[in-house]
């Protein structure tokens, strides 16, 4: 029995990479097929793709690199189908072509781009072609296009539903509007100018992008990090994904016509927000985290404003929870709604509430912890039903969790410098952090110069996207902005 | 819910003063007023935020205006679902080459008299994006823009200070529409 750690040697690095031949690839083929390894992140570069795992049970992790320099390489997606997605996507970016891939659509490539393999070799576009969508069959089915610009304050994406009356039969995404070739900018950038342009992969999980941007960078170039710098990065993570999950819960129940719920959760988050912008200086946090630690330390008021903050959730939150308890027309909208089932979680390796609410408890916090998380002490929690209900309970129970990490994280804030330099030498690094949404992986090359040569970043919406597909199945259309509100799939992040 | 509402009633309004409305945002649109083409808003006025290509960030803080602190439905904007609804489009993002049709068509679908306020950096000229083989450019390289809001992203308070300089002014009666507007599309 071959392992990961067969495969990739001893090593002390949590990401070795190592080149593999076709005979190792062909054997991840069918060790992703069983399901004994998780696709972490899949992509390419010209003459090469690579391929991130982790094996189940042991745990190992490690990067599997091919040479495609042919211009092809061997197909994931014909027995993996969180692979398909990330297949179409490098032969757009990078043009390598996946042999004997089931599904050779371009995916973010409309034809419109002012060149074709942006990450390859260039070559003049073809022009915009049509998409052909997967044909569905059937009596009296018929079709409702949505999108990409829709009717509330959301990003563009087309979804293609086929419907028998009121019920969906099947459901098909079109992505890659909101994409802005965030890769291939960051090719050649400074670091600085690249970490700016990472830490807006996608605005709502800007502190997750920026703080595994930063890991990566300070892996790839062994900078040590100032212990408070690693605590402030915590808390504006977590004070992120407070911020979002409040907004979600409002939003989905609002998506049910529940306002109320919005227009309190609303209230929370603003306050949330606020405390961020008293301590941090941005609302967002944004550019708050960057390699070698934080830009600004806690204002003089900040750790008062966060500490008055949480005392506020402490008095508001009960009376939001009770209100979702207590409404039962809400939960007819919910409960039973956009079932999400375990084995389909488990196959996409959905991180997030998505996972977490479908019985699949990864979280990069635990699994693969970094400082200061390995220190800290909370709880994941994990529901089994995976409907809108779950997805909502789940969110409530990470705020509980996230309020908590905020007070460990106060109470033990270590005081000294918040930056440290970061010499740069050619080396690569990555890194995996857990953002509101799930994990992040980010994998970069850093040139001597400090300049950056390549950069990968993977958001968890590439394996929660095709999940929704499943999702809304034999619901009814009406409940399609609850089910995708419940997954609050980032489209920038995914369309980069 | 009892509780809540009850809550609601007696605690007092949460929603804050307005600002200003935005000294700069009002000069630049100052110079736009002609005075052939005055014409004087009604008391309401309705937009549709269209996504161009941003990274969202924009978004959460355009949703803010709705929360109760801001309360933007006080001075008469509501965000409608259909361009076809609308007087203002806010748009946000770079524009990428994958989303310039669906704005050229948005700014099509919307009827005249119309105006387009460009909300963030990246809509100003593509920001940090600008320059990508899938960015097109700031709003304006596709659509005729009014008012450009500045920030990255904007916060709720200088968007409202820019919607409120667009209330307050006399604007000229938009361009004819371009594209025209095609009205069956």
């Amino acid at each position: 029995m071959i392992t990961l750690s067969d495969i990739i040697g001893d090593t002390d690095r949590r990401w070795p990479r190592v080149e593999v031949t076709q005979d190792v690839w062909e054997f991840a083929r069918t060790q992703l097929a069983e399901r004994k390894w998780d696709l972490i992140a899949h992509w390419g570069e010209p003459g090469a793709v690579h391929l991130a795992l982790r094996e189940h049970g042991s745990g190992t992790t490690g990067i599997l690199s091919l040479d495609a320099s042919r211009g092809s390489f061997p197909s994931l997606g014909r027995d993996c189908l969180p692979a398909r997605r990330l297949e179409r996507a490098i032969s757009d970016v990078v043009g390598l072509v996946p042999d004997e891939a089931p599904d050779t659509r371009p995916w973010l490539d409309h034809g419109r781009w002012t060149v074709r393999h942006p990450q390859g070799t260039p070559e003049q576009p073809a022009g915009p072609q049509r998409y052909e969508f997967l044909p569905v069959e059937g009596e009296s089915l018929h079709q409702i296009p949505v999108g990409p610009v829709h009717a509330g304050i959301i990003e563009p994406g087309h979804f293609r539903f086929t419907c028998s009356g009121e019920t969906v039969v099947r459901l098909e995404a079109r992505l890659g509007y909101v994409h802005k070739g965030i890769e291939a900018l960051i090719a050649g950038a400074p670091l600085e100018h690249a970490a700016k342009l990472a830490a807006r992969t996608s605005g709502d999980t800007t502190v997750a992008y920026s703080t595994a941007f930063a890991l990566a960078v300070e892996t790839a170039c062994a900078a040590e990090v100032p212990a408070r710098a690693l605590y402030l990065r915590a808390i504006m993570l977590e004070l992120e994904r407070i911020a979002n999950h409040f907004g979600d819960v409002g939003a989905i129940c609002n998506d049910a016509a529940f306002s109320l719920m919005l227009a309190n959760c609303g209230v929370v988050r603003e306050q949330v927000l606020r405390a961020a912008h008293a301590a941090f200086g941005h609302r967002l946090m944004m550019d708050r985290v960057i390699p070698g630690g934080v830009a600004t330390d806690l204002a003089p008021t900040g750790q008062r404003e966060i500490e008055k903050l949480l005392k506020k959730i402490r008095k508001a939150f009960p009376a939001i929870v009770a209100l979702y308890e207590d409404t039962a027309s809400l939960q007819d909208r919910t409960v039973r709604t956009g079932m999400l089932r375990h084995d389909l979680a488990m196959e996409f390796g959905a991180g997030g509430f998505i996972g977490r609410a479908s019985g699949r408890s990864f979280d990069t916090r635990k699994v693969l912890p970094w400082a200061p998380y390995d220190t800290l002490s909370f709880e994941t929690p994990l529901l089994q039903r995976g409907d809108v209900d779950a997805r909502i309970r789940i969110r409530i129970a990470e705020i509980e969790q996230s309020c908590a990490l905020l007070r460990q994280l106060l109470d033990t804030l270590p005081s000294g410098p918040i930056l440290s330099e970061v010499v740069p030498r050619a080396a690569e690094g990555t890194a995996m952090v857990e953002g509101f949404r799930g994990d992040i992986f980010v994998w970069l090359r850093v040139n001597g110069d400090g300049s950056l040569a390549r950069c990968h970043l993977r958001d968890p919406s590439w394996f929660q996207w095709p999940l929704l597909e499943a999702a809304i199945d034999g619901n009814i259309v009406a409940d399609f902005p609850l089910c995708n509100k419940s997954f609050n799939c980032s489209y920038s992040g995914h369309d980069l | 819910m009892r509780k809540l509402l009850l809550k609601s009633i007696f605690g007092g309004p949460l929603t804050e003063r307005a600002p200003a409305a935005d000294k700069r945002a009002l000069a630049e649109l100052a110079e736009k007023v002609q005075a052939t083409a005055r014409r004087r808003l009604g008391r309401s006025l309705s937009i549709r935020q269209v996504d161009a290509g941003s990274c969202n960030g924009c978004e959460l803080e355009i949703h803010a205006l709705n929360n109760a602190f801001y309360d933007l439905e006080r001075f008469g904007f509501h965000f409608v679902a259909s361009p076809r609804h609308a007087d203002v489009l806010l748009v946000t993002g770079p524009v990428t080459a994958n989303m310039r049709e669906a704005l050229e068509r948005t700014y099509a679908a919307t009827p005249d008299p119309k105006w387009v306020v460009a909300v963030g950096g990246c809509a100003l000229d593509g920001g940090l994006f600008a320059g990508s083989h899938g960015v097109v450019g700031g709003v304006s390289a596709v659509v005729p823009v009014d008012l450009h809001i500045p920030g990255c992203p904007p916060s709720p308070q200088d968007l409202l200070a820019g919607l409120l300089a667009l209330m307050k002014r006399r604007l000229p009666r938009s361009r004819a529409a371009k594209p025209e507007d095609s009205g069956a599309r």
